[in-house]
């Protein structure tokens, strides 16, 4: 379980990595931030995103498409 | 003889710190305004230290009171989502006044309801990640605008200024 939970379904580039950017700015490192897109691009955002800022992308899943990803920060 | 191996490799300038962009903007059209606020607030997000230059039409973007459209004029690429197909628009039909303005509103309309953010969101969400923005001096004095016209905080400079910030930049953008 997510220690938070950011719901950006409807919302288009660059919107969901900006509000999981907020999210975790907030949040304190080691805790988790689970994120729900139903946007495609987010597959490849937040795999980039993670890589450069060094948070960890723990899990990524989709179904129905929905697409979850949890982030550790670092 | 030149060292051809060491002239080709590419190489970080030692004095730049790689987490920096900046972005010279030109255009203020609701479709041009999107490049370089989308790429500024993900920059930003993604760590990097980010300065936006607005400079001829991109100085409207910095405007308090946007109203931004959009013109088929010209632009036959431009082709919207109608009853099932893509349609473009023939510029004898674009120049008639008021078609620019119909135009304009479809594209916000269709932005809403695709979840981009408006152009105002991101500003502010430029802002409230510290981008630096510079308002060019000489447009202003051009287009005979003042700060009161624009948002805060607002920092005006010149080609100098952005020159300076070029040269500290490891990503340098012109849109």
């Amino acid at each position: 379980m997510a220690d938070q939970v950011l719901d950006a379904k409807g919302l288009n580039c660059p919107l969901p990595i900006l509000r999981a950017k907020k999210a975790l700015k907030t949040m304190e490192g080691g805790k988790t931030l689970e994120v729900l897109s139903t946007d495609p691009g987010s597959v490849a955002d937040f795999a980039a995103f993670c890589r450069t800022t060094g948070n960890e992308l723990v899990e990524q899943n989709e179904e129905g498409g929905i697409w979850t990803y949890l982030i550790r920060k670092s | 003889m030149s060292n051809v191996a060491e002239m080709n490799s590419p190489q970080i300038n030692p004095g730049i710190d790689p987490n920096t962009m900046s972005i010279i903007v030109t255009k203020g059209s609701l479709d041009w305004a999107y490049p370089p606020f989308i790429l500024g607030t993900t920059a930003a997000a993604m760590g990097l230290e980010v300065t936006m230059f607005f400079t001829f039409y991109g100085l409207n973007l910095l405007m308090k009171d946007l109203n931004l459209q959009v013109s088929s004029l010209g632009n036959p690429a431009m082709k919207m989502p109608m009853m099932g197909m893509h349609m473009g628009m023939p510029n004898l039909v674009s120049a008639i006044p008021g078609v620019d303005a119909a135009a304009s509103k479809m594209m916000k309309n269709l932005m809403k309801k695709k979840g981009i953010a408006p152009i105002t969101e991101l500003r502010e969400l430029a802002v409230e990640a510290d981008v630096r923005m510079i308002a060019c001096q000489m447009t202003m004095d051009m287009f005979e605008y003042g700060p009161q016209d624009m948002i805060e905080p607002l920092e005006i400079g010149g080609a100098a200024t952005y020159i300076e910030v070029a040269t500290q930049s490891h990503i340098n953008l012109f849109i």
